[in-house]
C-alpha cells in the first residue's frame, strides 16, 4: 500500500546549539555550547536527507560514515551510532566541540543549498556525550602482532594514531613530554570549549584500546629515534610533536613583564589551571587592559580567557581587516558577545614598561591592505606617520606558533623544510625508514582534525610497513 | 611518580633529594635539568640535576625552600613520591679538557656544581674552585668540592667564612690565566664573576634560572637576551657565554610574579606547612 501521509516538510533551519548566556559565562570557565538534548539531537537527525551519494563524507579528513551514523541516531540507536563513529575517529567528544565542521563536512551539506546545514558536529558531540556518561565500552583487540610502535606526542594526530595501531593488535608506546596527555587539547584549547574532563576521557580510552602512555618524556632528550628504533626493540616510530613554539614579533619591548607568549598564557591557564590559583599553584596575573595581537582562534582563546581572568577590557588588535581573520566565525561571534574589542589594521612597534619594567603602553602603527600575499590574503602595510599609543597593562602575544626543534635536531637524516617541519609524503612517511610523522609538525599550524586525518593516514601505512617487515 | 631515596639537608632550607629514575639516570649529564610538578595541582619548576647513579637508577637534585613549592617538596619524607619528573631537560655542559678552569659556585647550585666539577675533573682540567654563599652557615660541599679541586676557595657576603665578597678574585684573575670559567649561582653573583673575567677575555659560562612552566621551549617565558638576541634558556641553555647575558632583564622577568609567590608561599604558613618542621 503506497504511503498516504504527505511527507513533513524538512526545517530549513538547524536546531540552535544552547549555549551559556554571554553575561553569565564570561565569568566563568564552564563551557560555553551546553551540547543538544535528546529531542534537539533528534529534530537536527532527522534533517539529514540520506543522500544516495553524500557529500558530507568527503569533506570529513578522517572519513567518518556521517549518513549511517545519523541514520542510526535518528532511530535512536545510539550505541550503534557512537560506535559507527568511533569506527573512524576515537576522538569524537572532541571532535564534536573543537572541528570547523562549516569548513568540511557541513560546507558540503546538501542541505546548506537550501537552508542551514546538517549540524553533523552536533550530532558527533552529542553522541560522544551520551556514550561517556553512560560508561565507554572497549572494542574486542585483536591478536597481538608481537610489534612495536613508539608514538611520539599524546596529541590529537598522536592519539589517532595510538587508537588505531592499538585495534591491530600492536604494542603501542605513546611518549608525551608533558605530565598531562592530549597537546594541544589540554595546553591550548582552554576549558570553556573542550573541558579536560573529556580529553582526559578520551586519552583514557585510547590507553583502554591498549596503548601505553608515559608521561614527562621528552623524546631527543631521554631517547632518541635512532635509539628506540635500534636499542629498544620498536618496529616504527610515529612523530606526532605539533607546533609548540611560540613565535614573538621581535620589536622592543616583548621581554617586559605583562608580555606573554600565547602559548604561556594558553598553558597557564589551561594545563595548569592558573585559573583557580591559588587552588592550583601556576599562578597567572591578569591587568584592567588586556590587548591580544592576533586574529586566529588562539587569539580568540586568549582573549576570552583574559576576560574570564577578570580583565576590565580585552581588545584583540588585528594586522589585516575582519574579512582575513583565520579564527573559526563561531568563535568571533561568542568573543564579541562576550564584550571583547576589535581592533582592525592595526600592528605593535614597541612596548613601553613602567619603573618596574611591567608594560604600561603599546606603540602600534596603522595599516591598509595591498595587493594579496602567498596565503591568498591581502598584505598588510604599513601607513606611514600614523602610529598610536594604547594604554595596556598585560600583552598577550598570539601571532603564530612554529615547530619543536628538539626531534629534527636530534634525529640525524631526517629532512626538515626552511620552517622547521618535517617532510613526510600524504602517508606521513618521511625519508628515514620506518619513521613517519604527521599533523603540525608536518604542516605547520593547522587543526586538530587535518592532524587526526594525517595519523590514520599514518597509521595504515605504518600497519602495513611492519607487517610485511622481514 | 618517582619515589624519593634519599632526602638530606645541605644547609638551613636547602635539601638534596635523591630519586628513582633509571631511565634519566641513564641520560642525564652535568648541566642539564629537570621539570617537576609534586602533584594534580602542583605548579612545574625547574631544578638543576646534582648527579646520577646508574648502579642504583637514581638522580639528585638540590633546592631551596623559598617559596610554596619548594617548602611543599622540603616536607616529602623518604619513601614518599613525587607525581612527575620530566628530564633530562636543557643542554649538557660541555665537558671536555680546557686546560685551566676556574668554577665559581653560590648558594643552592653549589650542589650542581658538584656534579659539574667531577666531571671536568674527569676530563682532565685543572680546576680551581670558589664556594659561595651569603653566611657561614649556608655553605656545603666544601670538602667534597675542595678534593676535587687543585685550588680552592670560600667566600660569604658578609665575610663570616673565608673571603668577603668576591672581590678576591681579582687578584686571583690577575696572576694566573686560565682558558674558562664556570659560574653558577644567583643571578648578581653570576653578573659580578663575568664581569670580572670579562677584561681578561675568559670564555665564562653561566647556567640561568629564569621562570620555566613547560621547560621544553613552549611558552617562552623563560626567554632572555643573549649577545642583543632571544634565547629560551630551556632548549638554547641553560648555559649561556655569560659576558652577553643581559642579566638586569633577567633579575626583572625572575620577579614577574613575585606577589602571587609570596600569596602562595604565605597560605601555605597559615595552612601550618606540613607540619614537618621541615625535618
Amino acid at each position: 500500500m503506497a504511503e498516504s501521509k504527505p511527507k513533513p516538510k524538512i526545517k530549513k533551519e538547524a536546531e540552535p546549539m544552547p549555549k551559556q548566556k554571554p553575561e553569565a559565562r564570561r565569568k566563568n570557565f564552564d563551557e560555553v555550547a551546553l551540547g543538544y538534548t535528546e529531542e534537539q539531537a533528534l529534530a537536527e537527525a532527522s534533517r539529514c536527507l540520506q543522500c544516495p551519494k553524500p557529500q558530507c563524507v568527503s569533506g570529513c579528513p578522517v572519513e567518518i560514515s556521517i549518513p549511517e551514523f545519523v541514520k542510526l541516531l535518528k532511530e535512536k540507536k545510539y550505541e550503534e551510532a557512537i560506535k559507527k563513529i568511533k569506527e573512524k575517529n576515537s576522538l569524537p567528544a572532541v571532535c564534536g566541540r573543537v572541528c570547523p565542521q562549516e569548513e568540511q563536512c557541513q560546507k558540503l551539506c546538501i542541505m546548506g543549498k537550501v537552508g542551514e546545514p546538517v549540524s553533523i558536529g552536533r550530532l558527533e558531540r552529542f553522541l560522544a556525550d551520551w556514550e561517556r556518561e553512560r560508561g565507554v565500552g572497549v572494542p574486542e583487540k585483536a591478536q597481538p602482532t608481537g610489534k612495536k610502535v613508539a608514538v611520539i606526542g599524546a596529541g590529537p594526530a598522536g592519539l589517532t594514531v595510538a587508537a588505531d595501531l592499538a585495534k591491530l593488535g600492536h604494542n603501542v608506546v605513546i611518549f608525551e613530554a608533558l605530565h598531562l596527555p592530549g597537546g594541544v587539547l589540554v595546553y591550548g584549547i582552554p576549558e570553556f570549549r573542550l573541558p579536560k574532563k573529556i580529553v582526559r576521557a578520551e586519552a583514557d580510552y585510547v590507553q583502554k584500546l591498549g596503548a601505553d602512555l608515559k608521561l614527562g618524556y621528552l623524546v631527543g632528550r631521554i631517547y632518541t629515534i635512532p635509539e628506540l628504533l635500534k636499542e629498544r626493540g620498536f618496529d616504527a616510530v610515529f612523530i606526532g610533536t605539533g607546533a609548540g613554539l611560540p613565535a614573538f614579533m621581535k620589536v622592543p619591548g616583548e621581554n617586559l613583564g605583562g608580555v606573554y607568549s600565547a602559548n604561556e598564557f594558553l598553558i597557564r591557564v589551561n594545563l595548569m589551571k592558573a585559573y583557580a590559583f591559588p587552588f592550583y599553584d601556576t599562578p597567572i596575573r591578569i591587568g584592567k587592559h588586556v590587548v591580544v595581537i592576533g586574529g586566529g582562534n588562539v587569539a580568540m582563546d586568549s582573549a576570552r580567557s583574559a576576560l574570564r581572568l577578570g580583565a576590565e577590557e580585552v581588545c584583540i588588535v588585528y594586522r589585516r581587516s575582519r574579512e582575513e581573520m583565520p579564527a573559526r566565525q563561531e568563535e568571533i561571534e561568542n568573543a564579541e558577545e562576550e564584550g571583547i574589542l576589535c581592533k582592525f589594521l592595526a600592528n605593535p612597534t614597541k612596548f613601553i614598561g613602567d619603573e618596574k619594567g611591567w608594560v604600561k603602553a603599546m606603540e602600534c602603527v596603522c595599516m591598509e591592505l595591498g595587493p594579496p600575499d602567498e596565503t591568498g590574503r591581502r598584505r598588510p602595510v604599513p601607513v606611514k606617520g600614523s602610529e598610536f599609543t594604547m594604554d595596556v597593562d598585560t600583552v598577550v602575544v598570539a601571532v603564530g606558533r612554529t615547530s619543536n626543534p628538539i626531534i629534527q635536531s636530534t634525529t640525524e637524516g631526517l629532512a626538515v623544510t626552511k620552517w622547521g617541519t618535517i617532510v613526510a609524503d600524504e602517508n606521513g612517511k618521511t625519508c628515514i625508514e620506518g619513521v613517519y610523522a604527521g599533523g603540525d609538525i608536518v604542516t605547520g599550524e593547522a587543526t586538530v582534525i587535518s592532524a587526526m586525518g594525517a595519523g590514520k593516514k599514518a597509521a595504515r601505512a605504518i600497519h602495513e610497513h611492519i607487517m610485511n617487515k622481514k | 611518580m618517582y619515589e624519593i631515596v634519599s632526602k638530606r639537608e645541605l644547609a638551613p632550607r636547602i635539601k638534596l633529594f635523591e630519586v628513582y629514575a633509571s631511565e634519566m639516570a641513564e641520560k642525564a649529564r652535568p648541566g642539564q635539568f629537570i621539570i617537576i610538578i609534586i602533584n594534580e595541582t602542583g605548579e612545574r619548576i625547574p631544578l638543576t640535576i646534582a648527579g646520577i647513579d646508574m648502579i642504583k637508577g637514581t638522580i639528585k637534585f638540590a633546592f631551596n625552600e623559598v617559596g610554596k613549592t619548594t617548602k611543599q617538596l622540603g616536607c616529602l619524607k623518604e619513601g614518599d613520591c613525587i607525581e612527575n619528573i620530566t628530564g633530562p631537560l636543557g643542554n649538557p655542559s660541555e665537558i671536555k679538557s680546557f686546560g685551566k678552569v676556574l668554577c665559581v659556585a653560590g648558594g643552592v647550585l653549589i650542589a650542581p656544581m658538584l656534579y659539574e666539577v667531577q666531571a671536568l675533573r674527569e676530563a682532565g682540567n685543572a680546576l680551581t674552585t670558589v664556594v659561595g654563599a651569603r653566611i657561614k652557615d649556608l655553605l656545603f660541599f666544601e670538602k667534597e668540592m675542595g678534593n676535587l679541586s687543585d685550588k680552592f676557595y670560600v667566600a660569604t657576603d658578609d665575610g663570616s667564612k673565608g673571603f668577603k665578597g668576591l672581590d678576591f678574585l681579582k687578584e686571583v684573575l690577575e696572576k694566573e690565566k686560565f682558558d674558562r670559567c664556570v659560574a653558577w649561582g644567583p643571578v648578581v653573583m653570576m653578573k659580578n664573576v663575568s664581569q670580572l673575567t670579562k677584561p681578561y677575555g675568559i670564555p665564562t659560562i653561566v647556567t640561568l634560572t629564569p621562570i620555566m612552566v613547560d621547560g621544553m621551549g613552549m611558552c617562552g617565558v623563560c626567554r632572555v637576551t643573549v649577545n642583543g638576541r632571544m634565547k629560551f634558556g630551556c632548549v638554547d641553555g641553560p648555559e649561556f657565554d655569560g659576558h652577553g647575558v643581559d642579566f638586569d632583564e633577567l633579575v626583572n622577568r625572575q620577579r614577574m610574579f613575585l606577589p602571587e609567590e609570596r600569596l602562595g608561599s604565605l597560605l601555605w604558613e597559615m595552612k601550618g606547612g606540613c607540619a614537618c618542621g621541615g625535618k
